[in-house]
């Protein structure tokens, strides 16, 4: 177990290294960007060239890709071209968004695990066909509608809730974007843990558990819940990583400054920093996530061991 | 059917959750105190470095310069100013009014303009409006335009004593004195020199409201400073800036009564704005005029008779009914090179541009047919597809010309992906075709919808249109010592343009806001940019 930690961590390393590179490129190709800072006028050669040299900007790349590593390697992502530091970016934007992420993984889990465990046992009964209806309506509808059309209905006509996000982003106030950004990935959920439980009610486990004389109760939460959560697990790890960095629309409709919020920002100002570091930061996010997703396994499933 | 019960019970957790969040938004909590919607400014709140609206708009709060735009006319007036006199148009002496300090209580002197104006010019400052010093004696030497500076003090500038500096230029500039209202012209404390970090993250200026707290990339409270020595204190108790990302988030935040003031009401909305805020919605001419560049530097633009091309082009635009259909009369035609917020006293002109203004088909058809066709048959409009929404318009202006000579292939939009891969690749000069322009205007002055961008190698000079003629009239304008004179001189270099079309005035882009029912006595000024501190808090 050790072990195969330790492996997968090392196997980080040139996952890191690749994907800075390949990012520090593409945003790289996209242009010099001191251009666009001068707005419509001409920008004046002489501050041009200094405030390149100080960004390092009139280097070749890979000089500027060895420069930006080793201030990696010191903590320091830095500079974005207001004058602040990546890393300051990085601690005012990343709890923002872990804090809708949770929302969001906590409603996706709940609402999403109880639908399924309901229909995946009335399975072709009513409310089986009636959760399937609305789990496929929801998938189709893509984030910016479902997003604006909550905010409007919740935050205008009904008056629950404001239709944005104070700065300092508390918990209840990102119930709503949260929902939204959950809303997709739920109806995933909702037909993984269906189908799952669907397919292990019949299975001989179940049946020997229920021959047993065990509760019914007993049954679904021990045996059945447990064995059908696999696939569940697995998609909610993945997905971690992916509401992190899929949350730039949601951030957007509800003024959330969170990672979204600056990788927008960052791209529109093509500043290569801010979104080097908040991509490579998602990158290991998403690492993790799967690296205990596979751990999660072997809780799960006690057949699953690792060497 | 058993579904929508548990569609019910689904939603009903979902409303308990959020009645119990109703009122956690709570931006009307502090009283007297307006909150307004925000971009983030892309540069530190440095006032030589500021030059886009968003930081301009704050630093307008936080500062006053020795002149001020007047909020109604956009006449420059004196602020901190006693009296700016020259004899000459060249060598200027400024007196500064007794009284005023910044908000810490340091006293504003001589010696707080001229260490700011030299700091902005400093090369090693990389101030991005360092080119407003550029008339001032010694530029060169403190911001050379390759190698190392060799002076940190701009020699034209000289302090006399507490209240007095002396400044030479290096040309005769009438005007000169009018253009100090602008944001990079502002007093600085000795605390911006002295601990440069901290004053960034909390500026000290002199104007109506200091910064209570900033909280970068998500707001910045500012309140009313109460010992304001000014005449035009600030009528709220503060004003809190929230940056929003997505103008529409803005919009329905005013609507659910969760923010005071948008000063950009957004496009899709336009339709039922009205309806929305009745006579609460602003929309009034701003500094701003948006023109098609041509692309003067590319011999097939700029052959003998291509005027008559250029023109015909101009002509075959239907500005009335774009400014119509796409933008809900946001933007007005344009029939001059500046804008209706100079007055006829500034040197604004409606139909300056005369008849190649006007929408006509068949003398457009005619011209272009006489002028030797499009080059090459067909054209390309550049514009950056990032920002704005400009690819409506772009598509409507295509259109207009393709009926115009019933040719649907003469002219296509052509769209770049970044506003700053647009810019690298107009200063690279590659494009071959016309492209889209903005000029949103420094300061009220005629002389800033001309020189900077249609004189030989103007700052703003994109097309590269070069003309002796016009060149001798702005020189002569520049050094006329009175203001209708000057004017005059300048309107005359403007009959160049119509003549010789570098680029095509389209129209004149309107200031818009909306506001909530708790404020009143909101404007716009001259820039389009909301009156902050008369607002009043009902």
């Amino acid at each position: 177990m050790g072990r195969y930690v330790a492996r997968r961590l090392l196997q980080m390393i040139p996952v890191f290294v690749g994907s800075t590179f390949l990012l520090f490129f593409m945003v790289y190709a996209l242009g010099d960007p001191v251009a666009a800072m001068f707005g419509d006028r001409a920008p004046d050669p002489a501050t041009a060239a200094q405030i390149r040299r100080d960004l390092y900007l009139d280097q070749p790349l890979w000089k500027q890709y060895v420069h930006y590593m080793g201030q990696i390697f010191q903590g320091n992502f830095g500079t974005a071209f207001n004058g602040q530091s990546v890393t300051e970016l990085m601690a005012s934007a990343f709890p923002v968004t872990l804090r809708l992420t949770i929302v969001a993984v906590v409603i996706e889990m709940v609402v999403g695990i109880v639908l399924g465990v309901f229909s995946g046992l009335r399975r072709g009964r009513s409310i089986d066909t009636g959760v399937l209806l609305a789990s496929l309506v929801v998938v189709s509808i893509p984030t910016f509608v479902s997003g604006y059309l909550l905010q409007f209905v919740f935050g205008v006509r009904w008056g629950w809730a404001a239709p944005s996000v104070a700065p300092e982003a508390p918990l209840n106030e990102l119930l709503l974007p949260g929902l939204v950004l959950a809303l997709v990935s739920l109806a995933y959920v909702t037909r993984l843990t269906r189908t799952s439980i669907a397919e292990n009610t019949r299975a001989d486990y179940v049946r020997t558990a229920i021959a047993k004389g065990l509760p019914r109760r007993r049954v679904i939460s021990r045996h059945l819940l447990r064995n059908s959560l696999i696939p569940v697990v697995t998609f909610i790890g993945t997905d971690i990583g992916a509401l992190m960095g899929g949350a730039i629309v949601t951030e957007r409709i509800f003024n959330i400054h969170g990672v979204g919020y600056q990788l927008y920002q960052g791209i529109l100002r093509q500043n290569s920093p801010t979104v080097v570091g908040f991509v490579t930061i998602l990158v290991l996010v998403f690492l993790t996530a799967n690296l205990l997703v596979d751990l999660l396994y072997a809780v799960l499933d006690p057949r699953i061991r690792y060497a | 059917m058993r579904r929508p019960g548990c569609a019910k019970w689904g939603a009903g957790a979902l409303a308990v959750a959020l009645v119990a969040t109703a009122c956690g938004g709570g931006s009307a909590g502090r009283s007297g105190v307006v909150s307004s919607s925000w971009g983030d400014p892309q540069n530190p709140l440095e006032p030589a470095n500021t030059n886009e609206v968003q930081g301009g708009k704050v630093l307008d709060m936080l500062f006053r310069g020795l002149k001020r735009y007047d909020p109604k006319t956009g006449a420059a007036v004196n602020v901190l100013a006693d009296r700016i006199e020259t004899k000459d148009s060249q060598h200027y002496t400024v007196t500064l009014k007794p009284g005023w300090t910044f908000s810490n209580g340091e006293k504003v002197t001589a010696k707080s303009f001229v260490d700011a104006w030299n700091y902005g010019a400093q090369l090693r400052n990389k101030q991005k409006n360092a080119a407003f010093f550029q008339y001032i004696d010694g530029f060169d030497r403190v911001h050379p335009a390759s190698g190392a500076a060799t002076a940190t003090t701009l020699s034209g500038l000289a302090v006399k004593d507490e209240r007095t500096f002396t400044v030479a230029l290096n040309q005769k500039f009438s005007s000169w004195p009018d253009t100090l209202g602008y944001t990079a012209f502002m007093p600085l404390p000795q605390a911006f020199f002295k601990d440069h970090a901290a004053w960034v993250d909390k500026p000290v200026g002199n104007g109506p409201y200091l910064v209570d707290s900033y909280d970068k990339g998500s707001v910045l409270r500012m309140r009313k400073w109460a010992k304001y020595p000014g005449a035009d204190p600030a009528r709220n108790g503060g004003v809190d800036l929230r940056v929003y990302t997505d103008n529409n988030t803005a919009y329905t935040d005013l609507q659910a009564g969760n923010l005071d003031l948008v000063d950009d009401v957004p496009a899709a909305q336009l339709t039922h704005v009205k309806q929305d805020l009745g006579g609460r919605y602003l929309n009034q001419p701003a500094g701003i005029i948006q023109t098609l560049t041509f692309p003067m530097y590319d011999k097939r633009w700029s052959r003998p008779g291509s005027d008559k091309v250029r023109r015909g082009l101009s002509m075959a635009i239907d500005r009335a009914q774009i400014t119509q259909e796409i933008f809900q009369r946001t933007r007005t035609p344009a029939t001059d090179w500046t804008s209706p917020v100079l007055g006829k006293a500034g040197g604004y002109q409606a139909g300056l541009c005369g008849a190649a203004c006007v929408f006509d088909p068949a003398r457009a058809r005619q011209l272009i047919k006489e002028g030797g066709g499009l080059p090459g048959g067909r054209m390309t409009l550049t514009y950056n597809a990032d920002t704005g929404s400009h690819k409506d318009w772009i598509d409507a202006i295509c259109n207009s010309i393709n009926r115009t000579l019933r040719d649907d292939r003469a002219c296509v939009g052509a769209p770049v992906g970044t506003f700053a891969d647009f810019r690298n690749k107009i200063a690279a000069r590659t494009l071959t075709g016309p492209f889209r322009a903005g000029w949103q205007m420094d300061y009220p002055l005629i002389q800033n919808f001309l020189q900077p961008l249609y004189y030989s190698n103007g700052s703003a000079n994109d097309g590269k249109f070069s003309n002796p003629h016009f060149d001798t009239l702005v020189n002569q304008a520049n050094a006329a010592t009175d203001s209708g004179a000057a004017v005059a001189k300048f309107q005359d270099a403007e009959r160049i343009l119509a003549q010789q079309m570098p680029s095509i005035p389209l129209w004149y882009q309107n200031g818009s806001g909306g506001y909530s029912e708790r404020i009143s006595n909101v404007s716009l000024n001259a820039f389009g940019v909301p009156v902050y501190n008369q607002i009043k808090v009902n």
